[in-house]
């Protein structure tokens, strides 16, 4: 791996945390953001290292803890956080939120709030490419817990029978909301669930970035020369609550600081940096002050961004029949 | 120009499109080798073969949320369900996807997916597998729901259903899927039918009778009789429940001053309720009468023939209503 793509996914990391942490003040200490506000802090090395794998043409779909992903495949800071502030320079205009952004140019399908439904969705997409006969390839993202809703297992057995293109990528963060995934599944291994319905499955780290990338390239691969459905569980940590108003009460002491101290994948890829390549701290620095400015500039961006216009509330309701054949 | 029953006309209707546009494809439970439980696919597998005739797993979630999203994608699939009482198993896939997409995404995705499913009771299956829950999906914005009567309808319905961009809920009243009574001529050459357009099936000038499915049927029994007894009845064929079209129904009203909803759901919420609230909206000046409604009893199907009859419709419920108002 070059070092202009390592800092690259430096850069898209810290932005990622950076933006999360900025939209957690928004939120509770300005009220700029409303609704629900789920963040991805802990886990950027999953939506970063495995976006990179991909090429152009792949889909993107996800659940509802999606701003990171958003922001991998290249959406700006600006357009995401207009969206968080219901603004109409946001990704979808600020019908969507938090929740249900999508670019349609990006083939990011979403952004979707109820758990497990877009699993069903991604298989769809990957369906929609086997028919057409292209080499393209699904990512699916989700959480441990919806593994335990009917859609999961209906999809994966569905893509299984069809061999389709997708590869489903599990971030395993050890909680379905506050419920552990021992309280939860009778299988903690998700991998296993994966092997009920024959699809070739890895637990990967999911704070380690290089690991990230290299499991999700094979993977797509795999996909790519017809070998059908491929598992991915990678084993993160997310630092903040479910969502705002959550104070983890339901994890042991200390949990999250042996996964940020020991584990974080921003502070692991730095280290990287600095000791196999020739950057130097003062580099590391600079990207960090430009993000920070980045996203201050996204939040000046929203707060200065006109609101949707009243008059729009009828608009897409049904799609357009102008192009239908 | 043939005589076609309902379902053969959706059967033309689909290899018609099929053979029209390679994006149409077919996925559903035991569409493939078996031909259709209703075998309205029969032949399909023959002709089409495996890619485009897709039998699936039991697995309503994935074939709703699939077939949706395949259909953001660029395809044009026919998602069926074995019926529609299996529909309410998708119900998040259809109601909270299929139709939020559009509007959620700020218009960035066209979701031209058709959800097709034989509907209704009377075939003695019980409480389970006997709804006639159209309304329900009528309920969400976002979703066309679609519910045919005559072959001609059917078939030009289901073809406009196909070309559109929106995800459309197409229910087919399996009672009248080979019933001789609603054969009907339908053009051999193209045709379609426009979504979202009531049609005046009867003319009449003394009360309307409002309608669409399996109740059209037992509305135009019952204008028959009544105009044995000199009472003319006009008859409204919704055709579709949303977009609801009020037009013909409020430009009949106007005329007759009367009306009465014929429905094959449960009355309570259902259909007659709707059309009642938009009458007194539109045309509050024009009421001489209660607005009736005959519909299912509010009691779940029972298995046992002469009992599920007793739930639902007939013609005879339906002149008692019309004459109670006259």
């Amino acid at each position: 791996m070059d070092k202009d793509t390592l800092l690259d996914w430096y850069r898209q990391m810290v932005l990622i945390r950076r933006f999360e942490e900025r939209s957690d003040e928004l939120y509770q200490l300005e009220g700029k953001i409303k609704g629900f506000l789920h963040l991805y802090i802990g886990q950027e090395a999953v939506a970063v290292g495995s976006i990179a794998a991909r090429k152009e043409g792949d889909h993107i779909i996800t659940a509802y803890r999606d701003h990171g992903h958003a922001l991998a495949v290249g959406l700006s800071a600006n357009e995401v956080m207009a969206e968080l502030m219901g603004k109409a320079t946001g990704v979808v205009g600020g019908r969507g939120g938090s929740m249900h952004m999508a670019s349609k140019e990006r083939t990011f399908w979403g952004g979707y709030g109820i758990v497990g439904a877009h699993i069903s969705l991604g298989t769809g997409l990957a369906l929609a490419e086997q028919y057409k006969g292209t080499d393209n390839v699904c990512l699916c993202y989700f959480g441990d817990g919806a593994t335990n809703i009917g859609y999961f297992h209906e999809s994966l057995n569905m893509a299984a029978v069809w061999d389709l293109p997708i590869v489903f990528i599990c971030e395993n963060n050890k909680y379905g909301m506050g419920t552990s995934i021992e309280k939860a599944s009778a299988a903690v291994k998700m991998i296993d669930k994966a092997k009920a319905y024959k699809i070739p499955g890895k637990q990967i780290d999911g704070m380690d970035i290089f690991a990230v990338h290299e499991a999700t390239q094979k993977a797509i691969e795999a996909c790519r020369k017809g070998k059908g459905p491929q598992f991915l569980e990678m084993m993160t940590y997310r630092y903040e609550g479910h969502s705002i108003g959550d104070r983890t009460r339901y994890r042991p002491e200390g949990e999250l600081d042996k996964w940020r101290d020991e584990k974080d994948p921003i502070a692991t890829l730095q280290k990287h940096l600095l000791s196999e390549f020739d950057v130097t701290e003062e580099e590391l620095i600079a990207i960090d002050e430009a993000i920070m400015k980045e996203v201050d500039e996204a939040v000046k961006f929203s707060d200065e961004s006109p609101l949707p216009a009243l008059d729009t509330l009828f608009d897409h309701i049904y799609p357009s029949n102008a192009e239908a054949n | 120009m043939a005589r076609l029953t309902l379902r053969e006309a959706i059967t033309e209707a689909l290899r018609e499109e099929m053979r029209r546009d390679e994006n149409v494809f077919i996925m559903g439970e035991e569409v493939g080798a078996w031909g259709g439980t209703y075998a309205v696919t029969k032949g399909f597998l023959e002709e089409f073969g495996e890619r485009r005739v897709r039998d699936t797993p039991i697995s309503e979630m994935a074939i709703a949320g699939a077939a949706t999203a395949a259909a953001m994608a660029g395809t044009r699939p026919v998602a069926e369900f074995m019926t529609i009482n299996f529909a309410f198993v998708a119900f998040d896939a259809i109601v909270n996807h299929a139709a939020k997409v559009s509007y959620m995404f700020n218009g960035q995705f066209d979701c031209p997916v058709v959800f097709r499913a034989p509907g209704g009771g009377g075939k003695q299956l019980g409480a389970t597998h006997s709804h006639t829950p159209d309304v329900i999906f009528a309920h969400f914005p976002g979703l066309k729901v679609v519910c045919p009567a005559t072959p001609y309808d059917a078939k030009g319905l289901l073809k406009s259903a196909i070309r559109d961009n929106s995800p459309v809920m197409f229910i087919e009243p399996v009672a009248l899927y080979t019933s001789p009574k609603v054969r009907d001529e339908v053009p051999d050459e193209e045709f379609t039918v426009p979504i979202g357009v009531s049609d005046v099936k009867r003319e009449g000038s003394d009360v309307t009778i409002i309608t669409y499915g399996e109740g059209l049927h037992v509305s135009l029994d019952a204008a028959k009789s009544l105009a044995e007894e000199g009472i003319e009845a006009e008859v409204v064929d919704l055709r579709t429940l949303q977009p609801l079209d009020m037009g013909p129904v409020i430009d009949s009203f106007r005329k007759t001053f009367k009306a009465v909803v014929v429905e094959f759901g449960h009355q309570t919420y259902g259909i007659g309720a709707e059309i009642a609230a938009r009458l007194q909206e539109e045309a509050f000046d024009y009421i001489d009468a209660p607005i009736k409604r005959v519909a299912q009893y509010d009691v779940p199907a029972p298995y046992s023939g002469e009992l599920e009859r007793a739930a639902l419709p007939n013609a005879d419920r339906v002149i008692a209503a019309v004459k109670e108002i006259l």
